[in-house]
């Protein structure tokens, strides 16, 4: 795949010239985890007055911070460059990939490729770690299963967000903060129980933008809680569907702005 | 994530595309590397006139261009600001599509086969680098190197020859950011040519830059045309660089080609002057020497006035000769009043039109 080679190319040209400063390297990195940690510093914070948030006791919680923080870092980490299109095509650099023989798409993702991200999703998987010692789950080997699926279909969901929003820049240049709410703010949001929030919100996370694929439908199964929203319990499964079906959709989405640009210019 | 990463490659065959002049394909002339046939692009402007209120207005940034390029051939293309230089070299290189006519370049459709094409042309932006901005100069040409799968003997060959002629060996190390201007145009141009286009295209590359960072672009242009062969079609505001440069010059305005033909015959079409400021000893009486005129007195400084095409060296032989002269200095023609006056002349006849 000429998309793949180049993003590999690319990410690798910035993973050397990270590595080459190595004590710069490590205390970013070390920043990105300290910051993301201050998220659950907070929810700790609140659990030393309740004894637990919307039904969920604190290590359940912390069992949807962790599949949250992890499947978030991931996509952060592949193509969180991404957020910065609208500045490409604010200052014209955009047409500087275009003159490329890769796609633009790969190009951008793997722009300022940084490992330091990799804080955010140690930490995650920290939080994720307590969890799964914590909580009492009866295992079964499709509970098992769905484990790293869910991770990896939750990273995949919000690469689709990403990329969306990306393509979304192409129109409205100064949308990065709209992006941030869609992605930061739904990585947090997931981070707490569906519980706490509105009937209405948790609908809309479901079958409008189904961030509730990344942890509250798969966190649920595993936790042998009811799926929100009366949902039956296969509806567990669907992540890796419900993911492909975002990039598929993102996809389209991406071809559109693209094309958008390629049509008016800038 | 991998899905929509592979989503994009059939992006370029799908492009939705024009409406195309369909040309019989046997009579396809080699030789015409480069080809515009009615070439426009429209784009619409939204202003906002009020809140939730916009006005629509078309803007005709090419209107109807058409020209052919040869093979080796170098092109100055001029005009004034906004006259929609960058809009066909961003049509030439597939960044952007045109609202019609037909556009070919080595025969590709540029905006259908955007990646194909890309191997086969090399762009330099003046205004923005196509270089990694954070990485050493060297990053960027192994990535290069890399991504356009450049054979390595090419590489290494062409490599060293472009850091020798552009003089690059101490800045491989620097971080693009640190680059001065010059510099950075230096090192832009290199990476444009590693994978051995057949066609430079090169928006506004003296621009911003001093009068030795020119003379070295300039030189190593003309080498690279000349020795190898490339077609150079340029964009400039400066008419030095299409006089030192090209054989052929194209001048646009408000999206229409005005004249197409070598630089003296634009020179006839605009009647255009230069200056040759002369410093006196002392104040004297306006020059007298025929064709030049004075056009303006200041102290022991006189402005003549004379022809483009008439030789500078034998005016100020003259001039030299029977006044006492203390310096001197010519000024060209400033490219803007050549094409307004072509442009008031426009009625009378496109006489420079040389479709070659």
């Amino acid at each position: 795949m000429e998309g793949l080679r180049a993003y590999r190319l690319i990410g690798a040209m910035w993973i050397r010239s990270t590595m080459a400063y190595r004590a710069s390297f490590a205390m970013t990195t070390f920043a990105n985890f300290a910051v993301t940690a201050l998220d659950f510093v907070a929810i700790l914070l609140m659990f030393s007055r309740i004894d637990a948030l919307g039904g969920w006791p604190l290590p359940e919680v912390a069992f949807l911070y962790g599949l949250s923080s992890v499947a978030f870092g991931l996509a952060d980490l592949a193509i969180g460059s991404m957020e910065r299109l609208g500045q490409r095509v604010r200052d014209g650099t955009l047409d500087t990939l275009l003159v490329r023989p890769a796609p633009v798409l790969a190009q951008v993702a793997a722009d300022r490729f940084a490992l330091r991200r990799l804080g955010r999703i140690t930490q995650g998987s920290l939080v994720l770690g307590y969890a799964l010692t914590a909580v009492d789950i009866h295992w079964t080997p499709l509970r098992l299963l769905l484990m790293p699926v869910a991770v990896l279909s939750g990273a995949a969901i919000f690469c689709a967000v990403f990329v969306a929003g990306a393509a979304f820049q192409f129109v409205a240049q100064d949308a990065s903060e709209v992006q941030n709410a869609f992605t930061y703010g739904g990585a947090t949001l997931l981070q707490y129980p569906p519980t706490v929030f509105g009937r209405e919100l948790v609908r809309g996370v479901t079958f409008l933008l189904p961030l509730a694929f990344v942890t509250w439908i798969p966190a649920a199964y595993v936790l042998g809680r009811p799926i929100p929203l009366g949902l039956p319990s296969w509806v567990a499964f669907a992540p890796p569907l419900v993911a492909g079906a975002c990039c598929a959709l993102a996809g389209l989405a991406w071809r559109a702005g693209l094309r958008s640009y390629r049509s008016t210019g800038s | 994530m991998d899905d929509h990463v592979t989503e994009q490659v059939t992006e370029d065959v799908t492009e939705d595309v024009t409406e195309e002049v369909t040309g019989n394909r046997t009579d396809h002339h080699t030789d015409h590397f480069i080809e515009l046939d009615r070439v426009e692009k429209v784009f619409d402007v939204r202003k906002k006139t009020g809140f939730m209120k916009r006005e629509r207005r078309e803007v005709r940034a090419v209107d109807s261009i058409s020209f052919t390029v040869a093979r080796g051939e170098m092109v100055g293309y001029i005009g004034p600001n906004g006259a929609g230089k960058s809009t066909t070299i961003k049509m030439l290189t597939g960044i952007l599509t045109p609202s019609g006519g037909r556009l070919r370049v080595a025969g590709i459709d540029p905006s259908r086969e955007r990646t194909r094409l890309a191997h086969r042309i090399g762009v330099v932006f003046g205004q923005r680098t196509t270089l990694w901005w954070d990485l050493p100069l060297i990053d960027s040409y192994r990535l290069m190197h890399r991504m356009y799968r450049i054979p390595e003997a090419r590489y290494r060959e062409n490599l060293d020859r472009c850091v020798e002629l552009l003089e690059l060996g101490d800045l491989l190390d620097v971080p693009v950011r640190q680059l001065s201007l010059g510099q950075r145009m230096r090192g832009d141009i290199a990476a444009a040519l590693l994978h051995d286009p057949e066609v430079l295209y090169l928006d506004e590359p003296t621009i911003g830059l001093d009068v030795i960072s020119k003379a070295k672009v300039r030189g190593f242009l003309r080498e690279l045309n000349a020795e190898r062969g490339t077609t150079v079609l340029l964009t400039t505001h400066d008419l030095q660089d299409i006089e030192q440069l090209c054989s052929r010059v194209m001048v646009i305005d408000h999206g229409r080609l005005m004249y197409d033909g070598p630089l003296t015959g634009l020179h006839e079409v605009g009647e255009s002057e230069r200056t040759l400021v002369v410093d006196l000893e002392r104040e004297l009486p306006p020059i007298e020497m025929a064709p030049a005129r004075v056009v303006r007195v200041e102290g022991p400084r006189q402005w003549l006035a004379f022809p483009a095409a008439e030789s500078a060296a034998a005016l100020v032989a003259r001039v030299a000769a029977e006044y006492p002269l203390v310096d001197l200095s010519v000024r060209e023609p400033d490219i803007e009043a050549v094409i307004a006056r072509m442009y008031a002349g426009e009625a009378s006849g496109a006489a420079g039109q040389a479709v070659s």
